[in-house]
């Protein structure tokens, strides 16, 4: 077996009585791309918020590039930035330019020389298709432009991993396209990438396997293929055709 | 200036209008730094950090500016060891005393106002930065105090002005500054409205430039000014 870059075994997470995330185990390798979906509330923020310890466990044992996340002696911030994260609201900062949001975890908290990140963020903001942006303000932007400003500031870090939630949720339909565009091409450049989503289209597409969760479990783990033409659970059908409604 | 006042008589009053801006700004800067320390301290989750920030805002915002400066000159010493306090009266002792009292009292406050800027600032914004890797200090020194102190500038500099204004409660304890030396020239020529009118007016100057020093780093803080104007 190759080695996993995030590897859950055996998780279990409660919010007080409620327990969120029962018994979850996922071995996410190399340059897959991991869809997870499932209904609102089943725990898939909370189960990918997990993954970067933005979110304690109560048992059970994560490790990240082999590294035990909830070991002695590991030091959380430096674990984090080898994950990227990319949230539903964008959360980009206001007060930073577009390229200062770019260069500020390399500058600031890796502390790599300014000229070197700054190369970088154009390169990211050309990629994202930002490239004349790099001087604005976040509040300057649409909320399509927004979340690949977050995308290329989640890449700056240059992670073996990145992490989305919900990435396109927030945004006007006519946006949803251009993130899931950079989305595929992230994807296509075998970037390894967990992605909750309800774009089935985009799972359909570039998924190497769909994560179906409900009420805090993985019901099933399986190539999209199966997930989408022999769905053998009620509750995926009930979802599919949920989500479909939806669009 | 002879046909407002006498030479030497202007010369005690600029003497006190110096002392006055030194009074506002050490104890400003002073209170600023602290404000920040307490907001952070405050900020964690640890509760006797709360509570000593809560007692130190409380004290300061329910005793009398007047007391508090009279407490530290005429109490405090008395805590000290004898080689300190006797340093101390020879160093011009009450202007460093009414330079602890103000910068403290205004810290209190200042505190306060950059909390309800934090306060302002979505908790996403803290997990943005922790997951690009910053630990807590960082998190609060270049992503969320930045941002809370530009939405509590304008409280900030009512608390500026205030602080600049209570400077003549330093008076009381014999600091030479400006309301002081007004008293006193009063004292000697009886010429009592137009020496208050004219430290009236330094007060005002004083003032003034301090709301147009605001305005300007609000409107050079504005994120993306320059796009707003082109736009
Ligand atoms: N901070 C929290 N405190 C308590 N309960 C929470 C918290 N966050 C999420 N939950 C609950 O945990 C469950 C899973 O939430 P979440 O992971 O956000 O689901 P999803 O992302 O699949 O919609 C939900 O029932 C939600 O109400
Ligand atoms: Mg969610």
């Amino acid at each position: 077996m190759t080695a996993a870059i995030v590897s859950l075994d055996h998780v279990n997470k409660w919010y007080g009585p409620h327990h969120v995330l029962q018994d979850v185990s996922l071995e996410i390798g190399k340059g897959e791309v991991v869809v997870i979906c499932g209904p609102s509330g089943s725990g898939k923020s909370t189960l990918i918020r997990t993954i970067n310890a933005l979110e304690p466990i109560r048992d059970g044992k994560l490790l990240l590039n082999g590294v035990d996340v909830h070991g002695k002696g590991t030091d959380l911030n430096k674990l984090r930035q080898s994950v990227g994260f990319v949230f539903q609201q964008f959360n980009l900062f206001p007060h930073m330019s577009v390229l200062d949001n770019v260069t500020f975890a390399p500058i600031r908290i890796q502390k790599r020389p300014r000229a070197e990140a700054e190369a970088l963020a154009r390169e990211l903001l050309a990629k994202v298709g930002l490239a004349e942006k790099a001087d604005s303000f976040p509040g300057f932007l649409s909320g399509g432009q927004q979340q690949r400003v977050a995308i290329a500031r989640a890449l700056a870090l240059q992670p073996p991993v990145i992490l989305f939630d919900e990435p396109t949720s927030a945004l006007d339909p006519e946006m949803v396209g251009e993130v899931l565009q950079v989305m595929k091409s992230l994807a296509r450049d075998g970037m390894t990438m967990v992605c909750v989503t309800h774009e089935m289209g985009f799972a359909r597409e570039v998924g190497d396997r769909i994560v179906f969760m409900d009420q805090g479990r993985i019901v099933v783990d399986t190539t999209p293929e199966l997930f989408f033409d022999a769905p053998d659970h009620p509750r995926i059908k009930r979802f599919l055709s949920d989500v479909k409604g939806e669009h | 200036m002879d046909f407002l006042l006498p030479a030497d008589q202007m010369a005690l009053l600029l003497g006190g209008v110096r002392t006055t801006v030194l009074l506002f700004a050490i104890a400003w800067v002073i209170a600023f730094a602290l404000a920040i320390a307490l907001v952070v301290i405050r900020a964690t989750d640890y509760r006797p950090c709360r509570w000593f920030v809560d007692a130190f805002v409380a004290y300061h915002r329910n005793v009398p500016l007047l007391v508090q400066v009279m407490f530290w000159y005429f109490g405090m010493p008395e805590l000290l060891p004898e080689t300190i306090r006797f340093w101390l009266y020879d160093h011009n002792a009450e202007f460093c005393f009414a330079v602890i009292a103000l910068a403290l009292g205004s810290a209190a406050y200042q505190a306060e106002d950059i909390r309800s800027g934090l306060r302002a600032i979505p908790a996403t914004q803290f997990e943005a930065a922790r997951a690009l890797g910053c630990s807590y200090l960082e998190t609060m020194r270049y992503i969320v105090v930045p941002q809370a102190l530009r939405i509590s500038l304008p409280p900030l500099v009512g608390r500026a002005l205030l602080l600049f204004k209570n400077t003549s409660i330093a008076m009381a304890i014999g600091v030479a500054e400006l309301t002081y030396r007004t008293r006193e020239i009063e004292n000697l020529t009886f010429k009592t409205f137009q020496i208050f009118g004219i430290a009236t007016v330094l007060y005002l100057i004083g003032t003034f430039s301090l709301m147009a020093l605001g305005s300007w780093i609000e409107r050079r803080t504005t994120p993306g000014r320059k796009e707003h104007r082109n736009a």
